[in-house]
């Protein structure tokens, strides 16, 4: 049967069950959105292309499911290198289509032209330029093959204009289901080589003092119930990296909380002093390690990763098993068993009180609030943890603000926490958060945001209203680029260069009310809980509180940049003379 | 000598695409690997495409280099190609300056190094010399002293040895 190349894009789309798009039409993807008012798909109209590419990867932290944005050519394309950017470096499965002029005009520098692949060619994990109609079916195949497999990605489809013309005769095909993939370059590993998980269950066994270090590929793999089985037969510490935060439990008796720059002390600590560290799905990140070479000096490192490219890279692994991470731990967890019948460990009780030692001397804690100062942004999170569901997801910016989220928050479940963690993505936490809502409608959602990056893609909370996806979000409003200023203040002589925003300019009040959401502001520690009480009531639109939080606290622990992880910087109360 | 140890042959088979060249090279350039040379051109199956490219080995940890366009989707194949286990060749083309007096010295030089004569001008020569990259390094060096106009060389081409078992 004859279709044409519009038609087919929307039939495949549908094929590959997605059920919303998050996009903005334009000349050169024109010719696709007429068919896409005879489709089943939700589509979500944004303000802005790059919050629907944000949205894309809120939805897809939240569902498992790839998040599907669809934009025009040009300036709509690039608005969407960035949220491309995060989803490579966070791992985010998405599948973008892009408009292009029509395919006699590309190189001609026509109206909206850019070279929409050769631009996002190092910010996708793969991409397509369409030449011909009768290629989109299988090239909407392979894009999602390719998103969501192996270490999941971004990939981008941009079609010509005339590709999903239904007036071009050249946009005609006979219509065809896509079977399999011609990718002869593409064959991930998932299952992991049983020697090497055999040389790690007997690493694992000969250690005194291990610690399980877990990253995203965790949430990724969808292995959390893996690694808790693994910790708790083993009876192991876990570190969560800020990616796999919610990926175990923070209430479990073997959580140790985020590590790295902005980690708690015993997170980084044991890290830093253990002679193992079980790397499962992480990768060694500069925030993670500080400086490289005072990195956990004594450990050896078991490394599992879907993507062979992290093994070495970074830190030499001494047993390194590539392969789906789930698969990874329940083999490992087999051949643990086996061995454990002959084998013991050595005593492990020292390691173990060590870590309770630090766990008790070195607690997450921040100084009590006093008369005249802003808001304890802490307490803030604390009250908004306490007084919300515990199956809450949190979105967040970047900052100040989201090191608290994630330091106070306590996560209890999987994909409760979205966040942009490898590129740091100011403005993330609005889109991020409508994008998760769409996915699962039924959970609260919460943005933990601050004053700079509402700033950037506030205009989102439009298209929340008129979607009706009833997000909340919680301004951290300190009236700085508050991590910038803190680092002005510890490493720049307190010289405060270009940080400072107005706390009440805009009036984040009124600009919430003006995109149809309710605004609220919170001055007094007293008002916090009733303010929280009134959003989570509020159901049929999106609402904002303006939490005014005292300017001049800071991160602690930090380490600084550059700085190994064993001069970390504990909170000043903590500090032994 | 050649810095044989300096640097890593890698032959590389990949979909006859467009952009595919771009993709490798983009590759390099983003991660800070340095390309001594690099040779492409379609294979006997026109589906796919064989590169030839010697890497800087200190800018370019040959394990991260392999792995990294390993993920390339296009990227089918790579081969590393030890020196004792492959045949290496690398073309120059160079049009030299021929004085008065020289002639003679500069038809020996060709001779010796069994160069070709490809083009003849008014005390000008073109000559071309195919062989692996110490030989022709050494005809490049040798025609110095009579004065390079203009060359041009290929990059090294290689492939495995056949291998006697
Ligand atoms: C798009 C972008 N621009 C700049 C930065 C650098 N940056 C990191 S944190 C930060 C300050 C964020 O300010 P705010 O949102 O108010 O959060 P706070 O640190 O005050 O909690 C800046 C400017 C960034 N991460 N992303
Ligand atoms: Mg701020």
């Amino acid at each position: 049967m004859l279709t044409n190349g519009g038609k087919a894009l929307m039939k495949n789309l549908e094929a590959e069950g997605v059920e919303i798009l998050f996009g903005l039409p334009g000349g050169a993807i024109l010719p696709a959105y007429d068919p896409l008012i005879d489709s089943s798909m939700r589509h979500i109209l944004v303000r802005h292309e790059q919050g629907a590419g944000h949205m894309a990867e809120g939805y897809a932290h939240a569902t498992g499911k790839p998040g599907v944005a669809m934009v025009t050519s040009g300036p709509a394309a690039t608005n969407m290198v960035t949220p491309l950017a995060d989803a490579m470096l966070d791992s985010v499965p998405l599948v973008c289509i892009t408009g292009q002029v029509a395919s006699g005009a590309i190189g001609s520098d026509a109206f909206q032209e850019c070279d929409t692949t050769g631009i996002t060619m190092a910010v996708t994990k793969h991409n397509f330029l369409v030449t011909e109609a009768s290629e989109i079916p299988q090239v909407i195949h392979d894009a999602f093959h390719i998103a969501t497999t192996g270490r999941p990605g971004p990939v981008l489809v941009d079609i010509p204009k005339d590709l999903v013309d239904p007036n071009n005769p050249a946009s005609q095909f006979d219509d065809y289901e896509p079977t399999g993939h011609d990718l002869p370059g593409y064959n991930p590993i998932i299952e992991p080589d049983p020697e090497k998980v055999r040389e790690a269950a007997e690493l694992i066994l000969q250690s005194e003092r291990p610690v399980i270090y877990s990253g995203g590929g965790i949430l990724k793999a969808r292995a959390a119930s893996q690694l808790r089985e693994l910790a708790e037969m083993l009876d192991i510490h876990v570190v969560t990296t800020l990616m796999n935060r919610g990926g175990f439990p923070d209430d479990h008796p073997l959580a140790l909380g985020m590590p790295g720059m902005h980690g708690n002390f015993t997170a980084v600590t044991a890290l830093q002093e253990a002679d193992l560290l079980i790397t499962l799905g992480a990768r060694f990140d500069d925030r993670v390690t500080g400086r490289l070479d005072g990195f956990a000096p004594d450990a050896k490192i078991i490394h599992a990763d879907i993507d062979p490219a992290e093994f070495n890279k970074v830190r030499f692994a001494n047993v390194a098993i590539q392969g789906d991470v789930g698969k990874t731990i329940n083999e490992l967890i087999a051949a643990l068993k086996q061995l454990q019948q002959t084998k013991q460990h050595p005593d492990r009780s020292e390691w173990k009180s060590t870590i309770s030692g630090w766990k008790e001397r070195f607690p997450l804690v921040y100084d009590e609030w006093e008369m005249g100062e802003g808001l304890k942004p802490q307490y803030v999170i604390e009250q908004l943890r306490d007084l919300t569901p515990d199956d809450t997801i949190v979105t967040s910016g970047v900052g100040q603000h989201q090191m608290w989220a994630s330091q106070f928050w306590h996560f209890n479940h999987p994909y409760t926490w979205i966040n942009s963690g490898g590129l740091g993505t100011m403005g993330f936490a609005v889109p991020a958060a409508i994008g998760a809502k769409a996915g699962v409608p039924d959970r609260m959602v919460w943005a933990i945001d601050g004053d700079g990056c509402f700033q950037m893609t506030n205009q989102e909370l439009v298209t929340a209203r008129i979607e009706n996806l009833p997000v909340k979000i919680a301004i951290l409003n300190n009236g700085y680029l508050g991590m910038v200023r803190q680092w002005q203040e510890l490493f720049y002589d307190e010289r405060y260069s270009e940080v400072h925003l107005k706390p009440d300019l805009p009036d984040y009040k009124l600009l919430a009310e003006a995109m149809g959401c309710v605004g609220i502001r919170v001055e007094a520690p007293e008002e916090v809980q009733p303010a929280i009480e009134q959003a989570n009531e509020i159901d049929d639109r999106p609402v904002v509180i303006d939490f005014r939080t005292e300017a001049s606290e800071n991160v602690y622990p930090m380490v600084p940049a550059g700085k190994s992880n064993s001069d970390v910087i504990v909170h000043p109360s903590q500090e032994t003379s | 000598m050649t810095p044989v140890t300096l640097s890593h042959t890698l032959v590389v088979r990949v979909e006859n695409k467009p952009g595919v060249l771009a993709r490798v090279a983009g590759l390099f350039a983003r991660r800070g690997f340095n390309i001594v040379s690099l040779a492409v051109a379609p294979t006997e199956n026109s589906l796919f495409s064989r590169l030839t490219i010697v890497v800087d080995a200190e800018s370019s940890p040959l394990e991260q280099v392999v792995k990294q366009l390993d993920k390339l989707i296009n990227v089918v194949e790579i081969q590393e190609l030890a020196p004792t286990e492959s045949v290496a060749r690398e073309l120059l083309l160079a049009t030299v300056q021929v004085n008065d007096g020289q002639e003679d010295r500069v038809m020996k030089n060709i001779e010796n190094f069994e160069a070709n004569i490809l083009n003849v001008g008014p005390q000008k020569i073109m000559v071309s010399l195919s062989g692996d990259v110490n030989q022709v390094d050494k005809f490049e060096a040798s025609l110095e002293e009579f004065g390079i106009i203009e060359i041009q060389r290929t990059g090294t081409i290689a492939l495995a040895s056949i291998s006697n078992s």
